[in-house]
């Protein structure tokens, strides 16, 4: 019996372009491929030459729907290389900015691109005509990740304020009262989130991921920590290519990147959670077993709750901050001159995402890499999908369809930073 | 009785971050009140239905950078009644436009392993540089309101009401001291197209341009100031060469001054 194909033309609800190929052969998928074709926009090669005081604005533009992320891992990166240490209140500062893009990255998968898949919906439009409250809710709750990344990076997407040492400006006492009020309305509408999303119907689906995040020694991570795999892996950020490797595959414009000699690793909301349980505070672990999770989880499906729960504790912990900050002596630290090479991991929306900077004496970038999650999570993708559509293949295509493009959004894939949106094609049916 | 019909709302995406399609999703409370006036025929980063054309309006996020978006521009613009660009890489090219100003095969080397798994072109060009386009709305990323003021103008026909003066004009409304003049801080306001608010001047920074030229913009000018200011012609040959490093007047400046 010859090769067949079964393509899925067009990914929706997804950031950026991407299609999925299944390859079918004597009824088992034998190959499935995640395509991105996302035009190339070759950010590293357009950093070497700039001021590293450009870089935090410059890979803004690699997303519009992370970009803190990016500003985060570059900062981070160019911090090390000077051997500069941002603490106190300016550390403080950036988990809080941190904690406004999970929110506001979170919601919006949970909400907008993911929900409809739960509940039968095309699109969160939709399913607001019967749940106009709920869907009313979580906008309003998005609003206030916003807010956040308003006040303390300037505006939402392509924040302004962050700089190589800290801030522009502080935050007056009046825009962090302001903040501290609409969070406790928030955390009230992250709580209504998790608790509906915990009545969508999961389908039942498990795997044995490696999971890699960042693990700190006293908080959930986001900023900082070693790499860490549920598999005993632990490594500083500037080890990352000791233990993994980017390769370039013909049918993709992003990077696949892999563990050397073991393969394909999961990051993302629920490695995080499945590394860094006991880093919740136990009003989140209550809220997490309330809504059907246990300390670990290890189906994908499940990560929409995982996300919630994240959102939830973004919620506290910016109210934690909030209540601990002190105003710093100046909104950034003096910056010393001199060459040098820094690695920084930090912890995305969608997982760890890796930046490196080597630098001449004026500052000038030389060279630059960045390893975004997408590109990490790939070879996952692709294997949840060949084993998946195995056990869904006696299903009508559409509801084949359905099921795939749930799995992949499962990942919250951010295809504009690798390099977004799906075509299924069915080789061989 | 029946509804009469909505217009039918279309959004494409090209070479891009996707932010600006982002600020209709971050328009959170008037999202749900637009999803009623309009149809949405194809948006998806949103939904996963999809209506066929003629599509009333069709918003353009992304510049041009592949043969097959090339082709794919002409297939939207014949199926589009109006056309609008939304932002600064489908209206100037973007930060992608870098390539322009290089050879692009060092770009492909210096990124993958495997250039020759790649399509691409030589150059990231502008939507307008392809097909006619009825309104660019500028900005790096666009500011939700004036999307929402340029929807809203297209559904009922008339103009958008988006200004062509420079940033310097928001930054007296807001009522920020000038960071050029009071601090000495160097500030591209003077050349940038209104439309953020002026918001670095806001956070104790110079404008750094993201809205791209103003209407009649005089860089020369401009850099003469900031040469006072201690910029150095490298400084000057960068900062015009950023998201919106294709628009002429900003890049006959980078030009201007040698790297």
């Amino acid at each position: 019996m010859p090769t067949k194909k079964l393509s899925l033309e067009a990914l929706a609800r997804v950031e950026g372009e991407g299609s999925l190929e299944l390859f079918l052969h004597d009824g088992k998928v034998e190959t499935a491929r995640l395509r991105i074709f996302e035009p190339p926009r070759f950010f590293e090669a357009f950093l070497r030459g700039r001021a590293a005081a450009e870089v935090p604005d410059i890979v803004a533009r690699i997303c519009g729907i992370c970009p803190v992320a990016y500003q985060m891992s570059a900062v981070h990166a160019l911090e090390h290389g000077l051997g500069v240490v941002v603490d106190g209140p300016l550390r403080l500062l950036r988990r809080l900015l941190y904690c406004g893009e999970w929110i506001e990255s979170h919601v919006l998968h949970i909400v907008l691109l993911h929900a409809p898949d739960f509940l039968g919906y095309p699109d969160a439009i939709a399913i607001s005509r019967d749940h106009r409250a709920e869907v009313e809710r979580a906008l309003a709750l998005k609003r206030a990740g916003n807010e956040i990344v308003r006040v303390l990076g300037g505006r939402e997407i392509h924040p302004i304020n962050v700089r190589v040492g800290g801030f522009y400006r502080l935050p007056s006492p009046a825009e962090l009262s302001a903040l501290r009020a609409r969070l406790e309305r928030a955390r009230e509408e992250a709580v209504a989130l998790l608790r509906w999303v915990a009545t969508f119907p999961m389908p039942e689906y498990q795997r044995d991921y490696e999971f890699i995040a960042l693990r700190h020694p006293s908080e959930y991570p986001m900023n900082e920590g070693e790499i860490a795999s549920s598999r005993g892996l632990s490594l500083a950020p500037e080890e990352f290519d000791t233990a993994f490797e980017e390769r370039h595959l013909p049918h993709s414009t992003a990077l696949y990147c892999s563990l050397r000699e073991r393969g394909s690793y999961l990051v993302g909301p629920l490695a995080r959670y499945n590394l860094n349980f006991d880093r919740l505070p136990p009003s989140i672990q209550a809220h997490a077993r309330e809504a059907g999770l246990g300390p670990t989880c290890h189906n994908p499906f499940q990560s929409i709750l995982v996300r919630s729960v994240e959102v939830l504790f973004a919620c506290e912990e910016a109210l934690r901050l909030l209540s601990l900050y002190e105003p710093p002596e100046a909104p950034a630290l003096p910056l010393p001159r001199g060459a040098g090479e820094g690695h920084a991991a930090t912890e995305a929306p969608r997982g760890l995402l890796y930046h490196r900077y080597r630098f001449d004496a004026e500052g000038t970038i030389e060279q630059a890499r960045i390893v975004p999650p997408t590109s990490q999570n790939q070879a996952s993708i692709e294997e949840d999908l060949r084993l998946l559509a195995e056990s869904l293949l006696a299903l009508p295509e559409e509801s084949l369809r359905a099921r795939c493009e749930q799995a992949i959004r499962n990942y919250d894939p951010c295809i504009s930073c690798s390099t977004h949106f799906l075509r299924l094609r069915i080789h061989g049916r | 009785m029946s509804n009469p019909p909505r217009p039918r709302l279309a959004v494409w995406k090209f070479a891009s971050c996707d932010g600006c399609q982002l600020s209709l999703l971050d328009c959170e409370e008037e999202l749900l009140a637009l999803a009623e006036k309009v149809e949405i025929g194809y948006f998806l980063e949103a939904s996963r239905k999809t209506l066929p054309g003629p599509y009333d309006l069709s918003l353009v996020e992304g510049s041009i950078t592949t043969p097959e978006d090339a082709e794919r521009i002409q297939e939207v613009r014949r199926a589009s009644r109006k056309l609008v660009t939304i932002g600064a890489c489908a209206t100037a090219g973007g930060i992608q436009a870098l390539r322009n100003f290089a050879r692009i095969g060092d770009f492909l080397s210096a990124v993958y392993a495997s250039p020759e798994y790649i399509q691409t072109l030589d150059r990231s060009t502008p939507i307008a540089a392809h097909v006619p386009v009825d309104f660019e709305l500028q900005g790096c990323p666009i500011h939700r309101f004036q999307l929402l003021e340029v929807i809203s103008a297209f559904l009922s026909g008339r103009s958008p009401a988006i200004p062509h003066y420079s940033v310097c004009l928001e930054c007296k409304r807001a009522g920020h001291p000038c960071v050029l003049v009071a601090r000495g801080t160097p500030c591209l306001g003077p050349v940038t197209h209104a439309g953020c608010g002026a918001i670095c001047p806001g956070y104790a920074r110079g404008c750094y341009g993201c809205y791209g030229p103003m209407e009649s913009p005089n860089p020369p000018s401009l850099s003469l100031r900031w040469r006072a200011l201690g910029a150095s012609e490298r400084d000057l040959h960068r900062v015009f060469r950023t998201f919106n490093a294709a628009a002429a007047p900003f890049r006959r400046e980078s030009e201007a001054h040698a790297d």
